[in-house]
């Protein structure tokens, strides 16, 4: 079934390949926006604070 | 806000979590899993592979009983060095019935997917109860047990019957006659040879064991280790045909 | 404690129902011991009836020597920590980390010296190897991973473990399984599938115990006080989540009968391979690494009295690992009859692998900027910090071998045996022992372990063992496949199988020898937390780590 080969990994190559970009640059974006910086150090200390 | 409406934020995050992992990790399983089934390239086209004598079933599951996987592989890669020292390369169609896998990961021992007829019977016989014996630097361990641990034949046929209901090609006639044709392979000379052989092409019959009396453990195994890799003639195999 | 209620004492739904539970259970188990298709089986089933049996007793017990009410969440404003499963879980981390070890030794020495099967059914390499893998990886790691979650979960949300019965359902019903498991192997009971041998019935208890870990976390992880959820968490829970898929999907069998302990999978072949393989290294990369890292990212900062490097980082850190993990199975499968687009995908995404793993390990390492000095004057967290060197060093070696051009010459290879125990002596074993010399002191409210001395015996005894160990098996490994496609100049394989074999011989000799080291380490660490908890120094000021509930061990 060479066809269904093809369209597979052509899919994967292309759509597949955005889509990966996309996912990581969210999670980039997620992690480096500078309103969360906050958060994330308060988050970092919690081992730290506790009781 | 109230405290409730706070606590479902929360309780939401973490779900939020756990539906965003099973997402990424559900991802790369499906994508190089799924298309192993419906892809028609994944197993070739092969003549000559059967599903196992029940008493080939019964030694393929002691060879996984003691672990020979953890030495030996039954994968021959398409090497150079591979083809010339084992054979011709393993086909995914040559394993189609096996289950579990038994490709191995390690050869502590050499590769065993094609030792089917290297050797003779006698050889096993001595290899497995003592492998120091025929082959000194041998670090295998002993199996004398094997060989006067009489065969439980009793059971073969359920194990048919959980296969056969999971497609493997086993009729009714051949998990009917279970008992009788372990009994039959196991026996030189048997009068029902013919029959057996009708129902599993190629399958060998003899005392593999060399205990006439009873059908033991060394019967089974030795039986499926004299037929590992001689189900497909290569001398007809087209590998052209399943270039992939 | 709420010593003023006065409400009629009655059992809970919890108690009532799993004592009833438990005595179906011991019931089915003897009519099956009775019908059993094999004496070994039998013999699995009377375990699973006399642990049941001994739950319900247990449990009826334990509820007559409790107070009418349940142990408060907090006390005081402060949580009520429950830490008896955890100590129960590290003490039986060290028993199985000391046994899983000295079978190791004892399966290096075999393949040294094939005398030591003494012909025997019970102690072949066959059966004794995925006694070593299973006890090392699921009883050793598995416990560590239990102890660690159960305690970070509370510590870091601030709140009590969800449920009375449960967590100690997790971690006895954990240790029964390992029990069944490794027995088992012993008496040939197996699925024959690496690092998934146990056969059904051991999978499908596992799989009750699993779903009971898995809420329980997630239960006091939405109970929690903080409205974060530390990063540790989520490292822990994609751990129990994938595990949980991926046990589900490589056991997916059908018994034989329930009479039988035998079982066949519904995957066959090239089909089961790669669900294998799927599972097998995600094994790796969820119970071996996520896991783990959740482990370096509170313990840590918490010993290096610093928080995390980079938080940020973390979080991509976490989500890169687990998305591209999943990928890179396929790679223990070049050049086999599995398809060349499925090889191609595992090779690519295990090269792609390397860069979360170093971010995570560049985070571990960096947490120790402006403190290195500690590294001199803490064995503890040195043991810790040359455990993300370790995974860093594995987590290089890994890509480079999915390779194919590199798989080619070390799979089938003593190279691979290094590789893994690169990571596994060094990485995921050095930060348990890090994560066991942290908890030990903590549960038991010592003022600090009883010698650090013997820590940095410890430390330094199994460093040269693990060193004796990979270098011998990277030798041996290089060896072994250049000597199996040697050629001679006339165009024939130079060596025969048995040449190879023997040429081994030595490597094995020192293998075992790197191996001996480290289990004597690992009884100098069992000796230490031995002392430190029956006559280590009590801590200062006691926290509020009330015997809350009485321990059911």
């Amino acid at each position: 079934m060479p066809a269904t080969y093809k369209f597979l990994a052509e899919f994967a190559q292309t759509w597949g390949l955005a889509y990966f970009v996309a996912v990581f640059l969210a999670v980039l974006v997620y992690a480096l926006a500078p309103s969360r910086k906050g958060r994330f150090d308060a988050a970092a200390r919690m081992p730290l604070q506790e009781d | 806000m109230s405290v409730w409406a706070r606590h479902k934020i929360f309780e939401t995050n973490s779900i939020i979590l756990i539906i965003g992992v099973l997402i990424v990790i559900a991802i790369g399983g499906l994508v190089e899993i799924v298309p192993l089934f419906y892809l028609k390239s994944t197993i070739e086209k092969v003549e000559g592979v059967r599903p196992y004598t029940p008493l080939e079933l019964a030694g393929r599951n002691i060879y996984v009983r003691e672990g020979c996987y953890n030495c030996h592989s039954q994968m021959i890669r398409p090497l150079r060095d591979e083809v010339e020292r084992y054979g011709h390369y393993s086909l995914a169609a040559e394993s189609m019935y096996d289950r579990p896998f038994q490709w191995g990961s390690k050869r502590t021992g050499p590769d065993l997917a094609r030792v089917g007829n290297k050797y003779s019977d006698d050889w096993h016989r001595d290899h497995l109860a003592n492998p120091r014996a025929v082959v000194p630097g041998s670090i295998m361990p002993s199996y004398p047990w094997l060989a006067t641990t009489e065969l439980d034949a009793d059971h073969v046929s359920e194990d048919m019957k959980v296969q056969a209901h999971l497609g493997v090609p086993y009729t009714p006639e051949m998990i009917d006659k279970a008992g009788s044709d372990i009994r039959i392979q196991a026996t030189t000379d048997a009068p029902n040879a013919d029959d057996l052989v009708k129902r599993y092409p190629g399958a060998q019959v003899r005392n593999f064991g060399g205990n006439p009396q009873k059908v033991t453990e060394a019967d089974a195994l030795i039986a499926y280790l004299q037929m590992l890799g001689t189900q497909v003639d290569f001398k007809l195999y087209d590998n052209k045909a399943n270039v992939r | 404690m709420a010593q003023t209620a006065t409400n009629p004492k009655g059992m809970t739904f919890g108690e009532a129902g799993s004592a009833l539970a438990f005595a179906a259970l011991s019931f089915l188990s003897i009519i099956i011991a009775a019908k059993a298709y094999t004496p070994e089986y039998a013999f699995h089933a009377y375990l699973f009836a006399a642990a049941a049996g001994a739950a319900v007793f247990k449990i009826v017990d334990r509820y007559y020597d409790r107070p009418a009410e349940l142990p408060p969440l907090t006390i005081n404003g402060k949580p009520n920590y429950n830490m008896g499963p955890v100590k129960f879980a590290t003490i039986a981390s060290v028993f199985w980390g000391v046994a899983g070890f000295t079978i190791g030794l004892l399966i290096a020495l075999q393949l040294a010296f094939p005398a030591l099967n003494f012909d025997s059914a019970w102690l072949s390499f066959g059966r004794m190897r995925p006694l070593h893998t299973s006890a090392v990886i699921f009883a050793f790691g598995g416990n560590v991973l239990i102890a660690s979650s159960l305690y970070v979960v509370q510590r870091t949300c601030r709140a009590r473990l969800v449920g009375d019965i449960a967590p100690w359902f997790v971690v006895l019903g954990y240790n029964f399984f390992i029990v069944i498991a490794g027995t088992g192997y012993l008496l040939g009971i197996t699925q024959g599938k690496e690092y998934a041998e146990p056969e059904w019935y051991a999978d499908l208890w596992l799989t009750v115990v699993w779903v009971a870990y898995f809420l329980v976390f997630l239960g006091t992880i939405m109970r929690r006080k903080e409205p974060h959820i530390y990063v540790a968490n989520w490292f822990y829970l994609a751990f129990i989540l994938t595990i949980a898929v991926l046990h589900l999907g490589n056991n997916a069998t059908i018994p034989v009968s329930i009479f039988s302990p035998k079982s066949y999978i519904v995957w066959s072949g090239v089909q089961d391979a790669m669900v294998q393989w799927w599972y097998g290294h995600n094994a790796v990369g969820f119970f071996l690494t996520a896991g783990f890292l959740a482990i370096m990212y509170y313990f840590i900062p918490k010993r290096a009295e610093r928080p995390v490097y980079s938080y940020r980082l973390s979080i991509i850190h976490f989500w890169a690992l687990i998305f591209l993990y999943i990928w890179a199975g396929p790679h223990h499968l070049h050049y086999t009859a599995l398809p060349d687009w499925a090889q191609t995908l595992g090779m690519v995404f295990s090269i792609m692998l390397w860069m979360p793993s170093w971010g995570g390990m560049i985070n571990g390492l960096m947490t120790l900027s402006g403190a290195w000095d500690k590294l001199r004057t803490d064995p503890v967290l040195r043991l810790m910090v040359v455990s993300v060197a370790f995974y860093g060093m594995s987590t290089f070696e890994g890509p480079l071998m999915s390779v194919k051009a590199v798989n080619s010459l070390s799979h089938y290879t003593d190279w691979t045996i290094g590789h893994v125990h690169s990571g596994a002596l060094g990485w995921v074993a050095y930060v348990s022992f890090g994560a066991i010399y942290c908890l030990v002191p903590w549960l038991w409210n010592k003022e600090r372990l009883y010698s650090m001395k013997a820590v940095s015996w410890h430390f330094w005894i199994s460093t040269l063992g693990i060193v004796l160990y990979i270098s011998s098996m990277w030798v041996a490994g290089i060896l072994q496949g250049l000597m199996w496609r040697a050629y001679t100049s006339l165009g024939f394989l130079e060596y025969s199988f048995i040449e190879v074999v023997e040429a081994m011989q030595p490597f094995y000799v020192i293998r075992a020898l790197g191996g001996a080291l480290f289990v004597a380490g690992s009884l100098i660490m069992a000796w230490n937390i031995w002392k430190t908890i029956t006559v280590g120094e009590e801590a200062a000021e006691a926290p509020a780590l009330q015997p809350s509930l009485m321990a059911a061990e």
